[in-house]
């Protein structure tokens, strides 16, 4: 697999990569080493592993991290019900053996020994890692780096082939430099216009030429406004969508729409306060 | 671009390779011989005749964290493209800079072409040029920060202050930093027991609860983020608050310092040396500017855009160290600390003018600022600053 593969690849499922990102990528599994990314929320930390799930055409195993994730959750847990079932039921015709009690049968796979013990190398996601606790960050030093995981009662369990993890965080927390040296890493920012126009002609391939320029600019000019939060990639899309369902096709004739639309790109009260119809004329003026 | 002459001992890829992780550990990034060996790796799957893909591939291998992923570019071009290179007598000034005892002005002749950057760079990253500074001491330098009128903080800091404040910084973190939670969480020791664990861990022995899980309050402790104002007019003060600064991130309290005059910078890693020489060298390299004017508004909206969402949460209290005189419109100042005020904790204002008699607050800022302040505090001297115990207490 060569790096213009990865760019293929992904912009064939509609996710455009810059050359970082994309070689980031390309490393992540000529390496076979996990991948951290960080930037901004709605950059598409997330989009980046669906994209790769659907084009490696294997199956996508997310994590979703939050405080207080443990590793029952995480990792593994013995089905205790079914076992005490076994025994019961195992009683009447003469007793079971404890062996037989901790096989694979009673073994709940959760999502990190799911990716371990899969047949093909999944796509493993592990989501917002920052907000997991420190403690967990710990367990997950072994799994990324060696691609294996120890259960007591069976043994250690060894990835037959490495899946491909992406990491995702933004910045809630530091994260330790203990997992950040096991990973690549790469970090996604706000894209540039050219991007952004391709990311939107990517996506929504029935815009007209114009509407895009718009959308695209009026974002643009919108980062660069003082806001709580800034829309990202996701938001824009959005409001491309609710744009487009509305029939809009010139932001400079509708003004309506586009501040009845605007709940799309501006997600605080505040926020809404700092872009009234006023600012949005000036913006889309600018553009138009 | 010309391509760095590598002398002719250096043969092998690999040996370049190794000092170029030499080059970037100098620069402060946190890479080693493990570093080196995947560095390596990532050459033969990539091109390696192709400058672009060997940078982007490196970048991925050996950028840790944002900031570094932001430098890269100019400390590859600086090692492998032999920009940046300094004379061999100029890496030498940056030890002697940290060590002479009087404020140097450094490289005069280079004045015009760096005077141009930090207005651009600003606006987007807060700090990239103070992050670069930070690494003085490496042979190659990647870029020069500006340097405009550059006071030698070390002037400011002497033993015996810097110890007293340090007590009075450590007392006040204490005061506020064994906070517990109200909810228990489970735990290894605890007073009391939980049961839904110990209901769901009996499953595993047949219904019998053997193995017992606890539950206890955990520490929440607060945490502390100081803006010290260094501008013209705090000139008298900034030895105290400086060494205050000092011992807050010493204290072993979460806490977090930045500095701000007309610009802000972080300036806890450079407080956290334990060499404290160089920690004031590092320091004086960051406060260019200092001891000018003050733009308290623009210096905190920097730090809620660029810091905020890390720095601040509701278990954070954040100090501000300044007289409030402000160049800037007031109002401004009142709506960023309501934004600060939405994302922390508590806003304590130090203020050393409050211990004057008969201070009013009549300095336009401060008066938008009060309504936003938890506490507005006098902080004059080592003596006020050690008297703030109490009232950090019921915070």
């Amino acid at each position: 697999m060569t790096l213009s593969d990865v760019h293929k690849g992904l912009a064939a499922q509609g996710y455009v990569a810059d050359d970082r990102l994309a070689m980031a990528l390309h490393l992540a599994q000529e390496l076979g080493r996990p991948l951290l990314l960080e930037g901004p929320a709605g950059v598409g930390k997330t989009e980046v592993a669906k994209a790769v799930a659907a084009w490696r055409e294997t199956r996508l195993i997310r994590l979703q991290c939050y405080e207080g994730l443990d590793a029952s959750h995480a990792i593994y847990e013995w089905n205790y019900q079914r076992q005490l079932l076994a025994i019961r039921a195992s009683e009447a015709q003469g007793g079971t053996r404890e062996a037989q009690l901790f096989t694979d049968e009673y073994l709940l796979k959760r999502p990190l020994l799911e990716a371990i013990s899969a047949e093909d190398p999944p796509v493993l996601l592990i989501d917002e890692i920052d907000r997991a606790d420190e403690e967990f960050e710990a367990y997950l030093l072994e799994i990324l780096s060696d691609f294996q995981i120890t259960i007591p009662e069976l043994g250690t369990i060894k990835a037959r082939v490495r899946p491909i993890v992406i990491l995702t965080a933004n910045g809630t927390r530091d994260l330790s430099d203990a997992l950040r040296r096991r990973c690549l890493y790469s970090f996604l920012d706000y894209p540039s216009q050219e991007t952004e126009l391709i990311i939107l002609r990517a996506r929504m391939p029935g815009l007209e030429e114009q509407l895009v320029r718009q959308i695209v600019g009026v974002v643009q000019a919108l980062r660069k406004e003082e806001l709580e939060k800034t829309p990202g990639i996701a938001e824009m899309l959005d409001w491309a969508a609710a744009l487009s369902g509305l029939g809009v096709n010139d932001l400079a004739k509708s003004r309506n729409e586009v501040q009845a639309t605007l709940v799309c790109l501006l997600k605080t009260a505040a926020d809404h306060d700092a872009a009234p119809p006023e600012v949005m004329d000036r913006l889309i003026g600018k553009v138009a | 671009m010309q391509v760095t002459r590598f002398p002719s001992r250096a043969a092998g890829i690999a040996d370049r390779m190794s000092g170029f992780i030499a080059h970037l550990r100098m620069n402060g990034m946190r890479v080693g011989p493990r570093e080196t060996g995947d560095a390596l790796a990532a050459m033969s799957a990539v091109e390696a005749t192709d400058a672009q893909q060997v940078r982007r591939a490196l970048c991925a291998v050996l950028a840790g964290d944002a900031e570094d992923w932001r430098r890269f570019d100019a400390l590859f071009d600086a090692y492998w493209f032999n920009a940046g290179k300094q004379r061999s007598g100029m890496a030498q000034t940056a030890h002697v800079r940290v060590q002479s005892a009087k404020p140097m002005i450094w490289q005069q002749q280079d004045r015009g072409i760096d005077d141009t950057q930090p207005g651009t760079d600003q606006a987007t990253t807060p700090d990239p040029s103070d992050g670069e500074a930070e690494g003085m001491d490496g042979q190659l330098i990647a870029t020069r920060t500006a340097n405009l009128s550059r006071r030698d903080l070390r002037e400011l800091m002497d033993e015996e202050a810097l110890k007293q404040a340090e007590a009075a910084a450590s007392k006040l973190a204490r005061a506020i930093r064994d906070r517990r939670s109200r909810r228990r969480k489970q735990a290894l020791r605890g007073p009391a027991l939980d049961m839904r664990r110990i209901q769901r861990a009996s499953l595993a022995r047949g219904g019998e609860p053997m193995d017992l899980y606890r539950r206890a309050r955990p520490p929440r402790p607060m945490r502390i983020v100081a803006l010290c104002d260094v501008s013209g007019s705090m000139t008298v003060y900034s030895r105290v608050f400086l060494a205050f600064l000092k011992g807050l991130i010493g204290s072993g309290t979460e806490a977090d310092a930045y500095l701000f005059h007309t610009r802000l910078m972080r300036v806890t890693d450079a407080l956290r040396d334990h060499d404290s020489l160089r920690a004031a060298g590092r320091l004086s390299l960051m406060a260019e500017g200092f001891g000018g004017g003050t733009d308290i508004s623009g210096s905190l909206n920097t730090f809620v855009n660029g810091y905020g969402t890390r720095a601040l949460n509701g278990r954070t209290i954040v100090l501000i160290l300044s007289d409030g005189y402000c160049s800037q419109d007031p109002q401004a100042l009142g709506e960023v600390l309501g934004r600060i005020r939405r994302k922390a904790r508590r806003i304590v204002w130090l203020n050393p003018l409050k211990g004057w008699r008969d201070y009013q607050p009549i300095a336009a800022a401060m008066q938008a600022a009060e309504p936003y302040l938890d506490a507005h505090l006098p902080a004059n001297t080592l003596d006020a600053l050690a008297a703030l115990e109490p009232q950090f207490r019921r915070l």
